[in-house]
């Protein structure tokens, strides 16, 4: 008796604020649906971080005879025999490098005739125009900063490169565009919350007959209070629900299907499905909790009991 | 019953205390005229006995509680022992008549069993038998005002409020609430009403307490309204 007269009320109440429901219910979608996004967002970034990190190289570029010409850092001419064999001690005696490929101008011709094929610019390259490097790996791929002060500058080094500098704008932009969606989904955050105490206080205002006779017949502060709690919890859940709806289909056209980014950018790998899946749960969680305390605490003030 | 010791009651940014030191005793079973002008304390006086309020000073005590140390929790729990009738009755208009019985005993979380063998009988009781699925708007203000009755009386309170329930109601039909009042209180209902009413306390010849200015000016057993317009 007392569950189907407390569903009875709920269904009363919604569709009565038919309106203020269905704002309730998009403005919780739209903030969990970039609570969610942001939330993968971390995820994908910090796959991508192992994944690259364990790539990515410090690379010592040396002089060869074009720089001599060109280049100040190799005002002193191209690198000589000696210059490579002390480059290697020193880099032997490093405790932050991992390992240390030498790349000779053959190799990196090659290479480059891998990555670039028949490009006009490829065909015109010659062997000795390419430079000899050195290709570290570090133990810790942010100590970057001690290979540059060891090797910049020093006769016979054009140039210290870190790869990781490059991935790192790339992180930084991704970090950047995550922080954007967490600043827009507080915001759509406190509109619902908002809108939430709103509809509570219209909803309790339209039931002040209700909920007077319920008091002087002696009905228990949560039995007037439940149907308006439960109202908002329900419209919540039905906005976590279109969120959690929002991301999978959100993944599955972002990342295997319509813009099919795991086929087009085949070098990074994608979160799994296991990634979005262990999000739903919290988001349904948030939808259903945050909503109730937001009605509770807006019943203490707009519903005297 | 009801016991008010030395009550005072100030709202809140008012100067002019609503009752002043107010003390008497209601036994059980007794039946209570209210009387006085508007402004005099009787709502605020009945709102003390439901504890809408709290008094400023003094203590009050109804059904051997004191309302200042009851905690709000605990309120339910005391309202469930009263039952109130007010002169707008105070129906939900969509709901059936006896649904606007049920209705105090679905959100106290009586059994339906119960409920369908409650009703019918109070709804009896009332004169009201055979019209339990009208609705309140198609009912004469007497009519509405007994189911308002049936709906008090319905969990068989001990103690009964009546806010001027003939308020409403032409002289014909006030004799009839009164009437029914009355069996309610020969049932050992203690009822308390507050009333302008002077055909109706001079016929009824009950107790009479008379406010005025929020002071107690008279008590008077088998009274008459004897108050001048």
């Amino acid at each position: 008796m007392r569950a189907q007269f407390v569903l009875s009320e709920i269904g009363v109440g919604l569709r009565r604020n038919l309106t203020m429901t269905f704002a309730v219910i998009v403005s919780v979608a739209l903030s969990l649906a970039l609570f969610g996004g942001s939330l993968l967002m971390s995820d994908q970034v910090s796959t991508m971080k192992g994944y690259w990190y364990d790539k990515v190289n410090v690379s010592v570029f040396l002089c060869n005879k074009s720089d001599a010409e060109s280049d100040p850092n190799c005002a002193k001419g191209a690198v000589t025999a000696d210059q490579k064999k002390a480059i290697e001690t020193d880099l032997d005696k490093m405790s932050v490098v991992d390992n240390v490929t030498y790349e000779s101008q053959d190799a990196a011709y090659k290479h480059y005739k891998e990555q670039f094929g028949d490009s006009p610019l490829a065909s015109s390259l010659t062997p000795d125009q390419m430079q000899e490097s050195y290709r570290i790996k570090l133990k810790d791929p942010e100590k970057y900063q001690v290979i540059a002060t060891a090797f910049d500058g020093r006769d016979g080094v054009q140039s210290v490169q870190d790869q990781k500098g490059i991935l790192d704008n790339l992180f930084g932009l991704l970090n950047g565009m995550n922080w954007a969606a967490r600043a827009v989904m507080a915001l759509m955050l406190v509109v619902a919350l908002m809108l939430i105490v709103n509809t509570v206080r219209v909803s309790a205002f339209s039931r002040r007959r209700e909920t007077g006779i319920m008091r002087l017949v002696g009905a228990s502060g949560f039995y007037i209070q439940a149907p308006f709690i439960m109202e908002a919890a329900v419209a919540g859940l039905i906005g976590g629900a279109v969120a959690c709806g929002f991301l999978v289909v959100a993944r599955y056209f972002i990342i295997d299907h319509g813009l099919a980014l795991s086929e087009k950018l085949n070098l990074i790998n994608f979160i799994g499905w296991d990634a979005v899946l262990t999000k739903l749960p919290l988001i349904l969680a948030t939808s259903l909790l945050m909503p109730a305390l937001a009605a509770f605490f807006a019943l203490r003030k707009y519903l005297k009991v | 019953m009801i016991r008010f010791d030395n009550v005072s009651k100030v709202y809140p940014k008012q100067t002019r205390p609503a009752l002043r030191d107010v003390s008497l005793e209601v036994e059980k079973g007794e039946f209570v005229f209210l009387v006085g002008s508007s402004g005099s304390g009787k709502s605020t006086f009945l709102r003390l006995i439901l504890r809408e309020e709290r008094c400023s000073h003094g203590q009050v005590h109804v059904l051997g509680k004191d309302l200042a140390r009851l905690s709000n929790w605990k309120v339910p729990q005391m309202r469930r022992q009263l039952g109130t009738v007010f002169q707008d009755f105070r129906l939900l208009p969509n709901k059936t008549v006896a649904e606007n019985v049920a209705f105090a005993q679905e959100v106290i979380g009586k059994s339906k069993g119960e409920i369908r063998k409650s009703v019918p009988q109070v709804l009896d009781l009332v004169g009201l038998g055979g019209k339990e699925d009208r609705m309140p708007g198609e009912l004469s203000g007497g009519e509405q005002q007994r189911v308002a009755i049936a709906r008090a009386f319905v969990n068989r309170p001990k103690l009964l409020i009546a806010d001027e329930p003939t308020g409403n109601l032409d002289p014909q039909t006030s004799v009839g609430i009164m009437k029914l009042l009355d069996r309610i209180n020969r049932t050992g209902t203690t009822v308390v009403m507050a009333t302008h009413d002077q055909n109706i306390v001079d016929q009824m010849r009950k107790r009479v307490i008379e406010l005025e200015k929020g002071r107690l000016v008279r008590d008077q057993a088998r009274g008459v309204y004897g108050y001048q317009h």
